[in-house]
């Protein structure tokens, strides 16, 4: 039984995993102490959950759970890291750097750091989504103290070159910031090999619940950060307020999951994204944003060409998807993320983001292939855009009444 | 974005999706807007040796309000001159479609691609 909307936007969230659920119910109700009471069973019992969920977190990405700082997301967790190791080393240098593609959290950040007097850059990216490494190597000054590169984007699902970006900020002795809200659960993390300095990470990406994340923070070499939420001291001192209990048990029963189930559960949804991938190519003038090699099973980002963007939203609301329109729309925003890849040969595209996961099954992906096949034929019937293809004019060289 | 029953119902069920040929005659075809902008609306009328338009056909891209003001011109035009045609305001459409204020460019659009086929079956028989 299929039931409607069908939910692929995994990339947006997750469903809170039912596992994961049951774990976190006795941390509200019975268990309900804080664990920063010292006195008490209550405090006591807390603090172990806390610790116990910190070291499931740490497994995941093969770190030492003392590298692990609990924050409310990874929004929270990127500006922890970005603000407090560039106001932590700012007497290094003034010189930040990043990648166009970046998530708002990290561009947001960086642009605040720049009213305040750091200096930044914006890296381009290449058609594929994947930044040059030696364009990347040409950026950095003798003045750069931070680098900051998610390892999957979250709207075309391409994996950046985190293990060589490592290699170069560790040589120059820069520290490296990484983006893995995206990742975790999708792409092996090893933080034994990985020259990262600072990680983020957020649940509710992976099967857990919102308002919940964690910050990873090397400790050798140890990244200093200057901490933005100052209180109780929490954390060691890195991130004041009571930890909510629950939500951390629900973050490591939903990291552990993850840990255990990744493997298995990558190789059934690669297998469904290229079913997905297989049944949309049918479809003419369709292309893939993005490197497909480089990237998560779980994201396919598609271009059809000749549709408009709101009224492609309008035909497929059976499916519950994320669109970044690539042409201009009076309601849709063009995707920032689309428009870094170069992609203005086409004068009229509109794209969608599918993304899959832990519970899509097949039935949703061929109900989703068929939808698509009658959507994109409806519109493409209504455009006089897709009409003069089929005559063979080419559209660059038409002359539009601009209005 | 809330759209009314009427611009669903278009969308839903557009009319008189198609083309006639260019080179005919009785037919005049106008295209505006352009694929940048978001819209693109192509308009064709076909007008009979008595002046009145016997039928009329469109293509839109452009979102649903687009698609809905355009189909919805081609059941106005029909039975009329190509003078009574050129009476149709963009606010008659925008008011029985119940475009919300930033729709209203669809309606002058189709206005528009209303004018561009008159003119073109004007340009056929000059003179």
């Amino acid at each position: 039984m299929l039931k409607f909307p069908i939910y692929l936007d995994y990339s947006a969230t997750t469903p809170v995993d039912p596992r994961v659920a049951q774990a976190m119910i006795p941390w509200l109700t019975e268990h309900f102490g804080n664990p920063a009471s010292r006195s008490h069973a209550y405090g006591w019992e807390a603090e172990k959950a806390v610790e116990d969920a910190r070291e499931q977190v740490a497994a995941l990405v093969n770190a030492d759970p003392k590298e692990i700082v609990w924050t409310s997301g990874a929004t929270e967790s990127n500006n922890l890291a970005i603000k407090g190791a560039a106001q932590f080393y700012k007497g290094k240098g003034k010189h930040i750097i990043t990648v166009k593609t970046e998530h708002k959290a990290v561009l947001d950040t960086f642009r605040e750091l720049e009213r305040q007097g750091f200096e930044a850059t914006y890296l381009d990216v290449q058609e594929n989504g994947l930044i040059d490494l030696a364009a990347f190597r040409d950026a950095l000054r003798p003045d750069t103290v931070l680098v900051s590169v998610m390892f999957v984007n979250n709207e075309i699902g391409v994996i950046q070159p985190i293990a060589e970006i490592g290699e170069i900020c560790r040589e120059k002795g820069i520290v490296f910031h990484v983006d893995a809200a995206q990742a975790t659960g999708k792409v092996d993390i090893d933080l034994q090999t990985l020259k990262v300095d600072l990680m983020s990470f957020s649940a509710h990406k992976t099967y857990g619940p919102k308002g919940i994340g964690a910050l990873y923070v090397r400790r050798k070499p140890r990244a200093r950060l200057e901490a933005q939420m100052h209180g109780g001291g929490h954390e060691r001192g890195l991130r004041s307020g009571t930890l909510p209990t629950h939500q951390i048990v629900g973050m490591g029963e939903a990291f552990r999951i993850a840990r255990e189930e990744m493997k298995v559960e990558n190789e059934r949804i690669r297998a469904l994204r290229d079913r997905l991938l297989k049944g949309l190519q049918d479809i003419e003038a369709t292309y893939v944003n993005g490197d497909l090699e480089h990237r998560v099973p779980h994201n396919l980002n598609i271009s059809f060409a000749y549709v408009e963007g709101e009224s492609m939203i309008m035909a497929v609301k059976d499916i519950a998807v994320s669109s970044g329109s690539a042409c201009t729309s009076a309601s849709l925003e063009p995707s920032y993320v689309l428009r870094a890849l170069g992609r203005n040969d086409e004068l009229a595209h509109s794209s969608i983001r599918f993304s899959i996961g832990r519970f899509t099954t097949e039935e949703e992906i061929d109900y989703t292939i068929d939808l698509m096949h009658k959507k994109i034929g409806k519109l493409r019937e209504l455009s006089p855009l897709w009409e003069m293809v089929q005559e063979g004019v080419d559209l660059n060289t038409v002359q539009w009444a601009a209005h | 974005m809330a759209y009314s029953e009427k611009v669903l119902d278009h969308y839903e069920n557009p009319r008189n999706v198609g083309a006639f040929s260019k080179e005919d005659e009785g037919v005049g075809t106008g295209m505006v807007g352009a694929p940048a902008c978001g819209d693109v609306m192509k308009l064709q009328i076909k007008v009979g040796k008595d002046g009145v338009i016997e039928d009329a056909k469109f293509k839109t891209y452009g979102c649903g309000s687009a698609i809905a003001s355009s189909s919805l011109v081609t059941e106005w035009v029909k039975g009329k001159t190509v003078e009574q045609a050129l009476e149709i305001k963009n606010t008659q459409i925008a008011e029985e479609l119940a475009l919300p204020p930033v729709k209203i460019h669809c309606s002058i659009l189709a206005e528009d691609a209303i004018k561009a086929a008159v003119a073109d079956y004007k340009k056929k028989h000059e003179g």
